[in-house]
């Protein structure tokens, strides 16, 4: 394992996408911000923009109008980067995936490495599943 | 011999100074954490955040000024870095030409400058938002600051010397003992930390309301540079102000160090608390506070030192 690898895992900036979401997985990644969670322990801080993010967060169905600004968010992240799809809206599409706005779940439109399911998921689903991505990552 | 003699000497006080800086944000960090009632990160994350930035792409974005983009965060790091290399020789007092102060305040302002540079180079419209807050700022928080470094000179008989204002506290006793000291001190502890561009005077990079502003589309180890400039700039910034205000132990032994490390902290931690415990200031209201009352206050130390209280 190489430092480089070894300094992204333990430093991990987010942004946050929102591709047309509800609000609700949205509370829940700022719940994970406050001192209950707080993902500062383990590097994790929110970035501002994403040209300084590691990591994309993702939440909500991806509507028409999103499609050409969340390719833009992904090419705008410096890599290597990972993308989180966070709640069943942003993993497959959710209640919203027969409607006539969806322009398909976030894996449709950039590259998902880690899918966490949940309607929305609890802060600790959402930690847990980074933790097990961040194990596999070699 | 001389030049490879200070550009190994500039490398080495590079080298010291990223590592303190580093550190002492650090303690930053977890002091904000621990009253936020937060674990807080561990002791080597901005260590850790300073080599994953290093490992990442850099970004260019097309309508910028490439040559001005990529050499801005170089300044930065450059100039911090030439400030506390300054700051190790005046402490060490074996400077040729005893640390001037008008050249400190110059040096102190490039890094804002290259702040400045950086984002209007790279052609954003939100860094263009925040590099005009910047300046704004920089025009603002000028005046105090010089204001507070003017009292400790009339203090030591209006020198402009560095070491001979450490040499006058090391028989006067420290200029925060005084009237004036008092003000002073207050004046430019605030400044600095508008100049540092911590909490209460961070509206040039207001994530919330302009996205990073001026370094908004830097990524990479530019950005790390600027990281870098402004952790080094957390080391000198209280440490001059030790230096101007509550010097007067000779840092020949132990002791000294350990006295003057505890200056330092007990400076360090004022500024975290003072980020802590207030709000963003608008762009209007900072330019009211740094003119208005803090210039009068300041003004009026300069008054009482030069009748002697």
């Amino acid at each position: 394992m190489n430092l480089k690898l070894k300094s992204l895992k333990k430093s991990l900036w987010v942004y946050h996408v929102s591709g047309g979401s509800c609000n609700n997985c949205d509370i829940e990644i700022l719940d994970l911000l406050t001192p209950r969670f707080d993902v500062e322990r383990f590097g994790i801080i929110l970035a501002a923009s994403p040209r300084h993010a590691d990591v994309l967060l993702c939440t909500g169905i991806v509507n028409k109008k999103c499609v050409e600004r969340i390719k833009e968010i992904y090419e705008q992240t410096p890599k290597p980067c990972v993308v989180v799809a966070v709640g069943a809206c942003a993993c497959s599409g959710g209640i919203f995936r027969d409607g006539y706005q969806m322009a398909g779940p976030f894996d449709k439109v950039i590259p998902v490495h880690i899918y966490i399911p949940g309607c929305p998921p609890k802060p600790e689903a959402i930690i847990s599943g980074i933790v097990k991505f961040l194990k596999e990552l070699k | 011999m001389s030049v490879l003699y200070s550009f190994s000497y500039f490398i080495f006080s590079f080298v010291v100074l990223s590592i303190i800086g580093l550190f002492v944000s650090w303690i930053d960090r977890k002091i904000t954490a621990r009253i936020q009632w937060r674990v807080g990160p561990p002791w080597y994350q901005n260590f850790v955040d300073i080599i994953k930035l290093s490992g990442k792409e850099i970004l260019i974005s097309e309508n910028s000024n490439k040559f001005m983009f990529i050499f801005s965060p170089i300044l930065a790091v450059t100039s911090s870095t030439i400030c506390g290399s300054i700051l190790f020789l005046v402490l060490r007092k074996n400077l040729g030409f005893g640390g001037d102060l008008i050249l400190f305040v110059y040096l102190l302002t490039i890094p804002s400058l290259s702040i400045i540079l950086g984002g209007s180079s790279s052609g954003n419209v939100l860094a263009s938002v925040g590099i005009s807050r910047e300046l704004k700022l920089l025009l603002s928080y000028e005046l105090p600051f010089i204001c507070g470094i003017i009292i400790p000179a009339i203090k030591a008989n209006s020198t402009t010397s560095l070491i001979e204002i450490v040499k006058f506290q090391e028989i006067n006793g420290s200029n925060i003992l005084s009237l004036s000291g008092v003000i002073g001190f207050i004046v430019i502890l605030i400044s600095s930390i508008g100049k540092l561009g911590v909490v209460p005077f961070d509206l040039a990079e207001a994530e919330t309301e302009i996205a990073g502003g001026a370094l908004i589309e830097y990524s990479g180890i530019l950005l790390g540079f600027y990281k870098l400039a402004r952790a080094i700039l957390f080391f000198v910034i209280p440490s001059f102000i030790v230096i101007l205000y509550l010097g007067g132990t000779p840092l020949n032994n132990f002791l000294g160090i350990l006295i003057f490390i505890i200056k330092y902290f007990i400076i360090l931690i004022l500024i975290t608390l003072i980020r802590n415990t207030n709000p963003r200031l608008r762009i209007d209201q900072a330019l009211k506070f740094f003119w208005g009352w803090l210039t009068l206050i300041g003004i009026m130390g300069i008054l009482f030192v030069l009748t002697g209280m």
